[in-house]
C-alpha cells in the first residue's frame, strides 16, 4: 500500500512538471523543467516565421494591465484620472462607468494589442516584410523590412507604421510610430499619444522558444521610456496549429451591454 | 484506483490552466464575490458570442415568482478549451445553475457552473480567480 501510494505521488509530480500551461501558471514565465533536460535545438538563422504563443498565458492576457510603467507628465495623469474609465487595474470604475473604447468594438490598436489579449499568432516573412497575423481581433500587421524610414509626419493608424531590422542572426527589432492615441495602452487604462514611438525586440532563443520586449517612448504622457514587455516568453506551435477567430462584433456587443452591462450599472 | 485518482488529478490540472482568463476589459466589479446561488432553472437561450458567452434561463424565486436571469462566462475561444460549445446548452433544458449574482441585486451573474440533465457538470467560471 505504501509503495502504491509512492508510486502515485511520483506520477503526479510528474504530471505537474510537464504540464505547461500549469507551470506558467505557477511561475515565471522560464525555461520549462523538460526543456532544461533536453538540449534545445537551434534557432534557424534570420527567421521567425512560425506560429507563437505566449508561455504564460494569463500574462499574454493581462487582465488588469502592465505591472507597471515610468510616472505620468501632467498631461499623461490627467488623462489616466480624469478621462479614462477602465473596468481593471488601479483605477476601474463599475462595470457603467467604463469607457474602453474596446467596449465599442474599436480596435485594439498598437501596441495594446500585444499589452492585452496576446494570445496566439503567426509571423510571415516575406523578402521585404514581416506580417504579423494576430487571433484576437483577427488583425494583421506589415513591418517594413526594406530599409525605408519611418513616415516623418504620418497620419494616424490604429496599428500605426512599423518598420524593421535584423540586429543580429536572432533579434530583429522594429520600430512604430503614427499610432492612433483614441487606442489604449493597456486593460487598465493608461493612456499614449499619437507621438509614441514604439520598440519591439524579438529575440529567438532556440528554436522553439523567442523572447519579446516591448519599449514605449512617449514623453507626452510619461517622464521616460520605459518597458511594457520584458522578456516576454514566447513558445513555437505546431505548424498545423489552427486558430479560431476572435472577433467583436458591435451586433454581439451591443447584446452583451443590454443583458449583463447595463443591468449590472443599475 | 489509482488510474481514477490520477484522471481527477488531471482534470483539476485542466481546470486551473484554463481558468482566470475571464475578466477581459469588462472587470468583475459588480459582482458579489462572497456569495453563490445554485438554482434550477429552464434555459431560455444560450448566446456562443464575443465578448462573452452568456446563459439566460428561467428560475423560481423563494416567493414563487418567475425570474428571467442572465449570466455570463468567458469568450467561446476560451470556453472551447474548456469543452464548451455552442451546442453546450439548448432552449428548454432543465439545468442547475450556480453563478456568483450582482452585488445591486439584478438579476445577473458570473455562471459558475451548470449541471445537465444527464449529470454532467459544466465548469463556467472559476470561482478560484477573482
Amino acid at each position: 500500500m505504501h509503495k502504491r501510494g509512492a508510486i502515485l505521488i511520483v506520477e503526479l509530480i510528474a504530471v505537474l512538471a510537464l504540464s505547461p500551461a500549469l507551470h506558467a501558471q505557477a511561475t515565471p514565465p522560464q525555461q520549462s523543467d523538460v526543456a532544461k533536460t533536453h538540449r534545445a535545438a537551434v534557432a534557424p538563422r534570420r527567421d521567425l516565421s512560425g506560429i507563437w504563443d505566449v508561455e504564460d498565458r494569463m500574462a499574454g492576457i493581462s487582465p488588469t494591465g502592465v505591472k507597471s510603467h515610468a510616472p505620468f507628465t501632467t498631461e499623461g495623469a490627467n488623462i489616466a484620472n480624469n478621462v479614462y474609465k477602465p473596468g481593471d487595474g488601479p483605477r476601474r470604475v463599475p462595470i457603467g462607468l467604463v469607457n474602453d473604447p474596446l467596449d465599442g468594438c474599436d480596435p485594439a490598436g498598437f501596441p495594446r494589442n500585444l499589452l492585452f489579449e496576446l494570445r496566439p499568432f503567426q509571423i510571415v516573412q516575406t523578402p521585404n516584410q514581416l506580417l504579423l497575423l494576430y487571433q484576437y481581433q483577427k488583425v494583421w500587421r506589415v513591418i517594413w523590412r526594406d530599409g525605408r524610414e519611418l513616415p516623418k509626419d504620418p497620419d494616424p493608424q490604429w496599428y500605426g507604421y512599423s518598420v524593421g531590422k535584423w540586429v543580429d542572426d536572432y533579434t530583429f527589432v522594429a520600430e512604430t510610430v503614427g499610432t492612433d492615441e483614441r487606442t489604449w495602452l493597456d486593460n487598465a487604462g493608461d493612456p499614449h499619444s499619437s507621438e509614441m514611438r514604439v520598440e519591439e525586440r524579438y529575440h529567438r532563443v532556440d528554436r522553439d522558444t523567442m523572447e519579446l520586449t516591448v519599449k514605449i517612448d512617449d514623453p507626452k504622457i510619461y517622464t521616460e521610456p520605459w518597458l511594457a514587455r520584458d522578456k516576454l516568453r514566447l513558445k513555437l506551435l505546431p505548424p498545423g496549429t489552427s486558430t479560431m477567430e476572435m472577433i467583436c462584433a458591435p451586433s454581439e456587443a451591443e447584446q452583451y451591454k443590454k443583458m449583463m452591462a447595463n443591468p449590472l450599472s443599475k | 484506483m489509482r488510474n481514477r485518482m490520477l484522471g481527477i488529478f488531471m482534470a483539476s490540472v485542466c481546470f486551473l490552466a484554463v481558468a482566470g482568463s475571464l475578466a477581459a476589459h469588462h472587470g468583475a466589479a459588480g459582482y458579489d464575490m462572497d456569495k453563490q446561488l445554485v438554482m434550477k432553472a429552464t434555459v431560455t437561450d444560450w448566446l456562443w458570442a464575443n465578448p462573452h458567452c452568456f446563459l439566460t434561463y428561467n428560475a423560481t424565486d423563494d416567493k414563487g415568482k418567475v425570474v428571467s436571469w442572465a449570466a455570463e462566462v468567458s469568450n467561446p475561444v476560451d470556453m472551447t478549451k474548456r469543452g464548451w460549445t455552442k451546442h453546450s446548452l439548448n432552449v428548454g433544458d432543465q439545468v442547475t445553475v450556480t453563478v456568483r449574482p450582482a452585488k445591486n441585486g439584478a438579476p445577473v451573474g458570473q455562471l459558475l457552473k451548470v449541471v445537465l440533465p444527464d449529470g454532467q457538470t459544466l465548469i463556467g467560471w472559476n470561482p478560484a480567480v477573482r
